[in-house]
This record gives C-alpha cells, structure tokens and sequence, in this order.
C-alpha cells in the first residue's frame, strides 16, 4: 500500500504505474490545514478520472471529529472509492459512526454497501482495543498500524529494530487473524537505509502481516520480493495441495508428502503460498487448477 | 466574489487565480497552450459554469495538468472565491 499525498497531483496521476497493489491517497497528515479543501477535490476529481485498473485505491480521510471528516467522506464515497482508511482509531464506536457516515453518503447516491473499512490504530488504547475494532463493522477489510503516533503515545522511540512496535504487531495480526480480516504493517520512513528496511519487511512478514505501508515506489520491489514465495517454497505447495486433493479423492484423511505427514495446518499453509504465488503473478489459476 | 488562489507551480499541477469579472475571461499561461490551449480553458469555463458561475477573471498558470486537477483546482479557487462550498459531480 503505496502512501500518496493528496495534494499532489503530479504523484496522483503517476502512482500505479510502479505497480503497488493499492494506493492510499493521503487527506490527513500529509496535508496543510489550509490545504484541506482542495485536497478533498483533487482526490475527488482524480478518483473519478484516472484510470487506476486493478489497483485498490484507499483514501486516508481526516478524524471525524474534526471540521475536515465528514466533508472527506462525502467526497471520497461519491468518487467511487474502495476503501476509507481512518485514522488514529481507538473505539468501536469510531467505526461505527463512520460506518454511518459512509452509509449516508451511499444511501443518497444509490449504492449501499460497497465502501470498505480499514482503522489504523496508532495509540496505546486503539492496540488494547484492536479486535473490538477489528470486528465492529462488517466493512472492515483490515487493520494498520502507525507507528509514529503509536511511538510517540507510548512515550517512546522507534528504532531500526523495531523492539518498541513489538506487542503491536503482534496485537494487530492476532486480533485481524480472529476478526477473518487482513493486516497492514506501518511505513518505514528512511529511504536511504533499504537494508534495515528489507530486514523490517522480513520480520512482519514472519509475524503474520499481510502487507507492508510503503512511501515510495522504490519500496516495492523490497515488499514483493520478500513477499513472493520462491519457487521451491510454490513447488513444495503444489505437491502438498495436489497430495491433498488425490487422498480427498480415494476418501483417506492423513496423507505424506516426501515421507513427512501432512494434516491441515500443512495444507492451510500450502494453499496461503499458491494463494501468494498468484497474487504475485508467479503462477497462474489455471496451473494450480 | 473576492480574489482567491489555488493549486501550485509544481509539474502535474496547475494554479488558478480567480477574481472579480465581466463574462468569463481566462488568461492562460502554459508550455503546451500551442496545443492544449483551447482545451484547457474549455476545461477552466465549463468548470465554472457548471458551478453557475457566469462572471469572473480568472489566471491560469499550467504546469502539466491533467483534465481532473484543472477541475479540482479551479473548484477549490472558486469555493474560496465565493464562500460557497459545492460539489460538482
């Protein structure tokens, strides 16, 4: 998830050309208070008209408790946006009015439902509340952490290692895992350091994260190459799936694989891989089929 | 309508002044006016028409712009100018 700023319409109109599975159109902190208002139409208006194809496009909108929510909302649900991306989240109950918010908007356009949810959780207390967040509204499509605010909150750091983001990301992953929801890790801010930034990658993608924040289009190859499984880990799936279906098919339960006994966590794993292996566009549907 | 501002001088983007007018006069100053010229005010009027403004001054300085910034930009330039907050859909 590519981070836009959304008063910039020279990286607007540019931004899926790198390629980012979806971009986050930025109304938030990365616009000036005096900026707000034509942010909102830039966002608007290039919603509307760009073609961005496949990619998901997500608009970071401001607090609705500020002069600057509700407005947002309006502008992004009459664009036509996928995924409204609210900031510093805390409660459920955040969610759910602006869930209502969304609902207004979609109500008086004529297509209810289609706008989806993602809370960024950046406190101490949005992190203690995050599966109450995660599940209070059947739009929720994810949760994100953001860790500069989080840092701050917890009267803290960050640090190249990462050791202060710990029990949030693993709260995160945890309470998206149990809510059936996907979970997006934060930005990593220095562009001139990839190698801390590779290692970072790799390890919230050991703790479970489905993706990583990104600032600029040069951090994507880092997330796709890390994210993409290699063709060892894709052949040793494909075995394990092709196993699977051939024992479903003569009525036997537990199979092996390379003399090793495969049961379901095996097979819940192996089928993430194909899953990623597509996703990345390293095999087709139609080989695993 | 009082003067009001918006957009930037940075590539992709384009900046509107808007002020006071008879008519809609749109001077514009672009490194493709050659061939975008006629287009771009045509985005800039119809803009503002459909906001149902019919008298203004209005001065572009273009760097690039693509047809949906112009509108944006032009929207917010005269919801400042105005006061008056409307979406154009």
């Amino acid at each position: 998830m590519m981070f836009v700023p959304g008063n910039n319409p020279g990286m607007m109109a540019d931004a899926h050309i790198y390629g980012p599975d979806s971009i986050m159109l930025d109304l938030e902190d990365s616009v000036t208070m005096a900026e707000k208002d034509a942010a909102r139409l830039l966002v608007h208006n290039a919603l509307k008209t760009i073609d961005y194809g496949s990619t998901e496009m997500v608009v970071r909108i401001n607090p609705l408790n500020t002069p600057y929510g509700k407005k947002d909302v309006e502008a992004v649900v009459k664009a036509g946006v996928d995924v409204i991306r609210m900031p510093k989240t805390e409660t459920a109950e955040e969610v759910q009015e602006l869930e209502a918010e969304i609902l207004k908007v979609e109500t008086e356009i004529g297509r209810v439902g289609e706008t989806l949810i993602m809370a960024a959780i950046e406190s101490a207390l949005g992190v203690v509340n995050a599966y109450a967040i995660a599940t209070a509204s059947r739009r929720m499509m994810g949760i994100a952490l953001g860790a500069e605010d989080y840092s701050a909150n917890l009267k803290t750091n960050r640090t190249p290692g990462g050791a202060e983001l710990l029990l949030a990301r693993e709260q995160i992953v945890v309470a998206a895992r149990a809510a059936g929801i996907a979970c997006f890790d934060t930005v990593y801010s220095n562009l001139d350091d990839m190698e801390t930034f590779r290692k970072e990658v790799e390890l919230i993608k050991t703790l479970g994260f489905d993706g990583k924040s990104i600032i600029n289009p040069r951090q994507i190859e880092v997330v796709n190459s890390v994210f993409t499984p290699t063709d060892r880990e894709i052949t040793k799936a494909r075995a394990v799936v092709a196993a699977i279906k051939e024992a479903q098919a003569k009525g036997s339960g537990v199979i092996a694989v390379n003399g090793k006994m495969v049961d379901r966590p095996v097979v819940l794993r192996a089928e993430r891989t194909i899953a990623l292996a597509i996703a990345a566009g390293v095999i087709s549907e139609e080989e695993v089929l | 309508m009082k003067e009001a501002i918006a957009g930037t001088l940075e590539s992709g983007d384009i900046m509107i002044t808007i002020g006071p007018g008879e008519g809609l006069e749109v001077e514009l100053q672009s490194s493709v006016a050659a061939q975008f010229g006629r287009q771009i005010k045509a985005v800039i009027t119809d803009t503002l028409e459909g906001l149902g403004i019919k008298d203004a001054h209005v001065e572009a300085i273009d760097k690039g712009a693509l047809d949906c910034t112009i509108r944006a930009r032009v929207t917010a330039a005269a919801v400042r100018a105005t006061g008056k907050d409307v979406w154009k859909d």
